[in-house]
């Protein structure tokens, strides 16, 4: 997962319409699979409550350790005998929201430290990315940890602590490409048409910042479960009981040597939607780039 | 055709800051615009053409600051005027069109939507009426099959049909003064030939006032009633167009028309550049700012540096035209 943030170039600039990122969905088959794949994640989060056989919370002592495809429990059973298939389709209703906040948060906080970097230069710019370096020193995983460690665990903190490591990449991401814009003539003609500097920003950069920011929020939504995942594991996140990979992760791995679907199954969960959304984020970034376009 | 003064600069002084300190890219500069009058701007690269454009529209660099002088638009001191008083005026009484017609159309919206944000701006205009209003203006400029048009994206317009477009963009509103900075110099030269046509067609229809910034004489001597030489950030001739063709009364005038091909002279002259490289604003040279340059330099031009005097039918700032000396007579002596 590139923390770096990953930058669609904006000098032959972004060409975009709602009509045309449709478009994509017929025209570009990595895109419509990762957009499918997506959706589904989301269908799942949205469903568990109807489509879950089992109440995740409902212990069974006497139905405990089932390994997969037991009668009745798709993927088994844990050591208390709860659902592990309703134990994971609950726990997109976790990660997912939590990544889209963390996102959100880093999203928001960057793209004004970006816009008014940017847009702004001078002092500020230079003050502004020193604070952003100094937030980029600390590896993401680590800072994240900091933060909870600071705040107390739990879900609202793992989310801020995640928004928080997310800031940089939007921060950059954002003054990169308001810098290569401002070159542009249509900044001083839009000025010259007697349009406010706020206006100017609201109304004619910030659709010009849509394609590279949609490309990297897929691919720190990746991110920010993994990173939720992370967080949960170490008991920093989700706390007990609630259906939360990492947490189950975490509780499955005292049984890898005799039981270890117990760790594998969430494990498995992690993967499949990290990588949903990585192959969302590089696909939308290679259709989206002109460099790229055939 | 209207007539009174519709812009004035008296002793415009724009400063630049730059890595070794302040650069005075507009210096001392003064003079006039009347109504539905057509003025010319020529000067090399650096010699603060463009910069006078942005004083006057307020739009200068973070960098640069007006520093001194005045700047009338219809009697109203803009360099006084707070920010929004200045926003409502862009647009609605001043237009400007850019030089780079691939660049200065935003690229994420349709060509439609951005030639009606100065009447949604000033006008507050519902989108039915602005749509109406841009078919009508691009028929005005001259873009075939306006409705299709307007509602297509920038990067499927020609860069001439982009330069009509920003064209239909700055007429919107009907502005009584449009600036033009360079806005034929990035087109192929029929397409130019056709851009200068249609200004000269609106200039000529609806009486609005054009500055024309450009390196190019001929299109000066196509456009202009009056045109000023610009040169390290002041006028150093002004005068009718037809005066300074004829007789220029500066040496760098005179050397810039002997500098390009004239197909109308039987016997082809060689043709000329001019000695030197463009002053580095940061150094200038005491004196006369050309005198470095200048093949009819006379000992005071080091010393001394002339001001904007009537040589015969025009302003010259020079002190071998200003004692009298033709400057075609002196070339054909030295």
């Amino acid at each position: 997962m590139s923390q770096a943030g990953t930058i669609v170039a904006a000098g032959e600039p972004v060409r975009r319409t709602p009509v045309a990122l449709l478009g994509l969905l017929r025209t570009n088959r990595r895109v419509a699979v990762g957009v499918g794949l997506v959706a589904i994640l989301f269908l799942i989060a949205l469903l568990s409550p109807v489509i879950s056989p089992h109440d995740p919370l409902a212990t069974s002592p006497d139905d405990s350790y089932l390994p997969p495809l037991s009668p009745g429990h798709l993927l088994g059973t844990d050591e208390l005998g709860r659902d592990l298939f309703s134990r994971v389709l609950w726990g997109a209703r976790v990660s997912l929201p939590v990544a889209f906040v963390a996102v959100g948060v880093g999203l928001f906080a960057g793209g004004i430290i970006g816009l008014a970097s940017g847009y702004a230069g001078g002092l500020v710019d230079l003050l502004l990315m020193r604070l952003i370096d100094a937030l980029l020193a600390f590896p993401g995983l680590i800072l994240a940890i900091a933060i909870v460690a600071a705040l107390g665990p739990g879900l609202r903190n793992a989310m801020i602590a995640i928004g928080i490591v997310a800031v940089p990449v939007y921060a950059r991401l954002v003054r990169a490409v308001v810098l290569q814009l401002k070159q542009m003539e249509f900044i001083a003609a839009t000025r010259s048409l007697g349009a406010s500097p706020w206006r100017l920003i609201v109304r004619h950069l910030i659709p010009n910042l849509m394609n590279p920011i949609l490309v990297q929020v897929s691919l720190s939504a990746g991110f920010a479960i993994l990173a939720e995942a992370t967080l949960s594991f170490l008991g920093l996140g989700a706390q007990l009981p609630t259906p939360d990979w990492g947490q189950m992760i975490n509780s499955g791995s005292t049984f890898l040597n005799n039981d270890a679907w117990l760790a594998i199954v969430p494990g498995a969960a992690i993967s499949v939607t990290v990588y949903s959304f990585n192959l969302l984020g590089d696909s939308l970034r290679d259709a989206l780039d002109p460099r790229l376009r055939s | 055709m209207p007539h009174g003064r519709l812009l004035e600069l008296t002793g415009v002084e724009t400063q630049l800051r730059v890595k070794d300190g302040t650069v005075r890219a507009v210096d001392g500069v003064s003079f006039s615009v009347d109504a539905g009058e057509t003025l010319g701007i020529v000067g090399e690269s650096g010699s603060g053409k463009s910069m006078t454009a942005l004083s006057i529209m307020r739009l200068l660099p973070r960098s640069g600051a007006i520093a001194a002088g005045s700047i009338k638009f219809k009697g109203r001191e803009l360099t006084e005027l707070s920010e929004d008083e200045m926003e409502a005026i862009r647009g609605t009484e001043i237009a400007m069109i850019f030089q780079d017609p691939m660049t200065s159309l935003n690229p994420v919206f349709r060509t439609g939507w951005q030639v009606a944000e100065p009447l949604r701006i000033h006008r507050h205009e519902d989108r039915r009426r602005a749509e109406q209003s841009v078919v009508s203006l691009f028929t005005q400029v001259g873009i075939p099959d306006a409705a299709r048009r307007a509602a297509q994206f920038p990067h499927m317009f020609s860069g001439g049909m982009r330069q009509r477009a920003m064209i239909a963009m700055g007429l919107s509103t009907g502005p009584s003064l449009l600036i033009a900075d360079e806005p034929t110099t990035a087109l192929d030269v029929t397409i130019q030939a056709q851009i200068l046509e249609l200004l000269r067609g609106l200039n000529r229809d609806h009486g609005t006032a054009t500055i024309l910034i450009t390196h190019n004489l001929g299109v000066v001597a196509g456009m202009c009633d009056r045109v000023i030489v610009m040169y390290a950030g002041r006028i150093v001739e002004e005068g009718r167009t037809e005066d300074v063709f004829a007789h220029p009364e500066h040496p760098y005038t005179w050397s810039l028309l002997r500098s390009i091909p004239r197909l109308d002279v039987e016997e082809h002259e060689e043709l000329r550049a001019i000695e030197g490289s463009p002053p580095n604003m940061t150094k200038l040279p005491a004196g006369c700012k050309f005198h470095p340059r200048c093949p009819f330099v006379i000992p005071r031009c080091a010393q001394e540096e002339p001001e904007l005097r009537p040589v015969r039918e025009q302003l010259a700032r020079c002190w071998v035209t200003q004692q009298g000396t033709s400057l075609d007579s002196a070339a054909a002596h030295g």
